[in-house]
């Protein structure tokens, strides 16, 4: 389908699936396997100028929004999302700094990020605070023109590989939800190490680790915004973020429907490919159909989200539960499709349906999601005092 | 320092067919693809500029719809481009594609370098870059796998031949063929892209190179097809399957059974 993306978004779109094709593919079952950080091809995304995408060209970017954003990580994802994931990731960590940096942090950590020389990671998440972000004990104090860390992040993408870190920390206990604040911590920074790195289930190109400070001492000047606004932050990076949550989910979608329709046509079985079965064609014609709607809704919806709307929180979400929720289901088809092959670490379809599962867990859970486009609901309605019936 | 790099359009052998009756290539519906060796050309060429700074201009001879094979090298971040397209170019052996070529590159002055790919995968004579060294009077060495600057006027490379590696220091102005060692060719950049988009690319002729008409094209080419044929087929081969150690068992029963002696 024709989704009418202009000159620079197609060329966009081509360079993504060419890196996708030429150097995530042939190497995404070994970095599975392996549980390797995807390093070399950082490098070439690097090269490409994909990790400036959304970033304004002032700071080294191409000044694009989150509709490019979403196209090239469509791609990526094709290929594989642990790789995709770690692309995404650093954008997650980037965006605290884009919405309420000052112009020297943007200056010097944009053009960072947006060349990819230096990574950046969004960290947020500790053992007892998931969904509940409020309830996060890391805290940070003030001493002099110094802020002081204490506390551990757990799960932090591209954790111990990138080197720029939004972090979330208690400034004031008892301010309640304002209490809280980001901050930029270096890889460097004095009492700031790194845990354990996690195994997992899918996404395993991707680094997943613990972040540790302990009396970790950083200039003032690395507060973004001001005292207070974490959780604000939090949910606007949120609302940038979410429909490349669901580019993710597009992708992999799109490139498990690519293997499994192929393979349907030439698999032989009772004389005849596989595809001829009725019962294999409804199957992979749900598959399109959801993932072409899950697509349509991530491109209308990122297009929307690049205007600065007030109901971003509630599009963001649907972008996200929508397009993950099909991720997993055509990942999962796609292996029935492929029947024993497909449960198979020779054929690649199994890592997708592995894979797929992340995304209805990380940058809020599906339930939260729907909890968020719910009580949007209910606050909308309430505004509109009137009836359809 | 400026480098100039050669680069060929040729079909995607991929997908390449032999005519049974004329025993030429099937061009129609083939994609045309920049020869591989030369995408390595380019990166050498980059690495070069990476590290030292430089202007790089690539050059190819060939038809109108080549100028895509320019962008696309300028899509990595080559500087400039030049198509070399005329008729009377048409029917070039080595000898006049390369008498073309070397003209452009004195037209370029100054040059300090040029790259050429070890061969093209279709005409694959590798004759092109040696033949162009020779017109310039430069000193030249193929198939060189690493190179680096010695000083600010010597390259110091070193090459693969059959018997070995050789290491050589050539003085400034200087061509050299590469193979693929050299380096992974890196991934275009949108920005290279969007500049390669817009980029004004200057053709010139033969009468631009200061060329006679008799000197380039058919006209100024000395091989003569005598007789292109497609060499049977081998049907004797046999294809052994399995992992190294399999392969060898194979290959041992199969030698004994041919009675080689030794064995
Ligand atoms: C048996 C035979 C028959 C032939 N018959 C004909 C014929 O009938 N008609 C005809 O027109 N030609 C013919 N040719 C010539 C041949 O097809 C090429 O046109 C020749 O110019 C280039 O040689 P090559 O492809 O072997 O390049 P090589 O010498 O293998 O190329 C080496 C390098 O030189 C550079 N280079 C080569 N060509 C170009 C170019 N055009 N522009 C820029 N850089 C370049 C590249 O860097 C390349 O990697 C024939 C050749 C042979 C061997
Ligand atoms: C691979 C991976 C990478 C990650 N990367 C990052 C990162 O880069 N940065 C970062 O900060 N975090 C990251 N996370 C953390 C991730 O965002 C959290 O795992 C997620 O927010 C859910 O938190 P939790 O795992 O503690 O689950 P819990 O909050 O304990 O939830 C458990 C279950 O209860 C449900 N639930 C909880 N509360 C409600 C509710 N109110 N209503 C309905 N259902 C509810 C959840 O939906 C879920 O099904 C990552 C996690 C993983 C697994």
């Amino acid at each position: 389908m024709n989704y009418f993306l202009s000159e620079e978004q197609e060329m966009i779109r081509d360079l993504a699936e060419q890196i996708a094709t030429e150097r995530i593919r042939p190497v995404r079952a070994e970095l599975d396997e392996r549980e390797e950080f995807p390093w070399e091809i950082m490098k070439d995304l690097a090269q490409s100028d994909l990790f400036g995408i959304y970033i304004p060209e002032e700071y080294g970017g191409l000044g694009g929004g989150i509709l490019e954003n979403c196209v090239a990580v469509e791609q990526l994802a094709r290929a594989c999302i642990g790789v995709a994931t770690s692309f995404a990731a650093s954008g997650l960590g980037a965006y605290p700094l884009l919405l309420f940096g000052s112009d020297e942090q943007k200056q010097t950590y944009l053009t960072q990020i947006a060349s990819g020389r230096r990574l950046a990671a969004f960290a947020v998440t500790e053992s007892g605070a998931g969904s509940d972000v409020s309830a996060i004990q890391t805290s940070a104090r003030r001493d002099g023109d110094h802020y002081v860390l204490n506390g551990t992040k757990q799960w932090i993408t591209n954790g111990g590989e990138s080197e720029i870190y939004s972090v979330l920390a208690i400034t004031d206990r008892s301010k309640g939800p304002r209490g809280a604040s980001f901050f930029i911590v270096e890889t460097g920074d004095p009492g700031f190490s790194f845990g354990k790195k996690e195994t997992k289930l899918g996404i395993r190109a991707s680094a997943t680790r613990e972040l540790v400070f302990q009396d970790c001492r950083i200039p003032a000047d690395r507060l973004i915004g001001r005292e207070g606004l974490g959780f604000v932050i939090a949910m606007k990076t949120f609302d940038k973020s979410r429909p490349g949550i669901g580019s993710l989910g597009v992708g992999l979608a799109q490139g498990a429907l690519d293997l499994a329709v192929e393979y349907a046509r030439k698999r032989v079985q009772f004389g005849k490919p596989i595809i001829s079965f009725q019962a294999i064609q409804h199957k992979l014609a749900n598959m399109a159909i959801k993932t072409e709607a899950a697509r349509a809704l991530i491109y209308a919806g990122a297009r929307y989200m690049d205007t600065d709307p007030a109901d971003a929180s509630k599009i963001a979400a649907m972008c996200k539960v929508f397009a993950s929720d099909v991720a997993m289901e055509v990942t999962t088809e796609a292996v029935q499709v492929l029947g024993g092959y497909g449960y198979m670490r020779d054929y690649p379809v199994e890592k997708m349906m592995r894979d797929a599962k992340i995304l209805q867990i990380y940058e809020g859970t599906n339930e939260i999601q729907r909890n968020i486009i719910g009580q949007e609901l209910n606050k909308e309605y309430g505004r509109l005092k009137r009836s359809f019936f | 320092m400026h480098i100039v790099v050669c680069i060929k359009q040729v079909p995607d052998t991929k997908n390449v067919r032999i005519d049974p009756d004329t025993h030429t290539l099937v061009r129609q519906g083939v994609e045309s693809i920049i020869n591989p060796f030369d995408l390595f050309a380019a990166e050498a060429a980059l690495r070069l500029k990476d590290r030292h700074g430089a202007k790089i201009t690539v050059i190819t001879m060939g038809p109108p719809q080549a100028e895509t094979a320019l962008r696309e090298v300028m899509a990595r971040g080559v500087d400039e481009a030049v198509l070399l397209s005329d008729r009377a170019f048409a029917g070039s052996d080595t000898w006049a594609t390369a008498t073309a070529l070397a003209a452009a590159v004195k037209k370029l002055n100054p040059v300090d370098l040029v790259i050429c790919g070890k061969q093209a995968i279709d005409g694959d004579t590798a004759q092109v870059g040696p033949e162009m060294a020779t017109f310039l009077d430069f000193p030249q060495a193929a198939c060189v796998k690493s190179l680096d600057l010695a000083d600010q006027h010597h390259l110091q490379i070193t090459r693969q031949t059959d018997e070995g590696t050789e290491v050589w220091k050539l003085p400034l102005p200087a061509l050299i063929t590469v193979v693929k060692d050299v380096g992974e060719p890196r991934v275009p950049s949108i920005k290279h892209k969007l500049r390669a988009k817009k980029a004004a690319i200057p053709v010139w002729g033969a009468a631009d190179l200061e060329l006679a008409p008799e000197q380039v094209g058919l006209a100024g080419s000395f091989t003569q097809v005598v007789r292109v044929f497609s060499p049977p087929r081998r049907s004797d081969r046999i294809l052994l399957e399995g992992d190294a150690t399999q392969q060898a068992e194979q290959l041992y029963d199969l030698l004994k059974a041919a009675k080689v002696p030794g064995i």
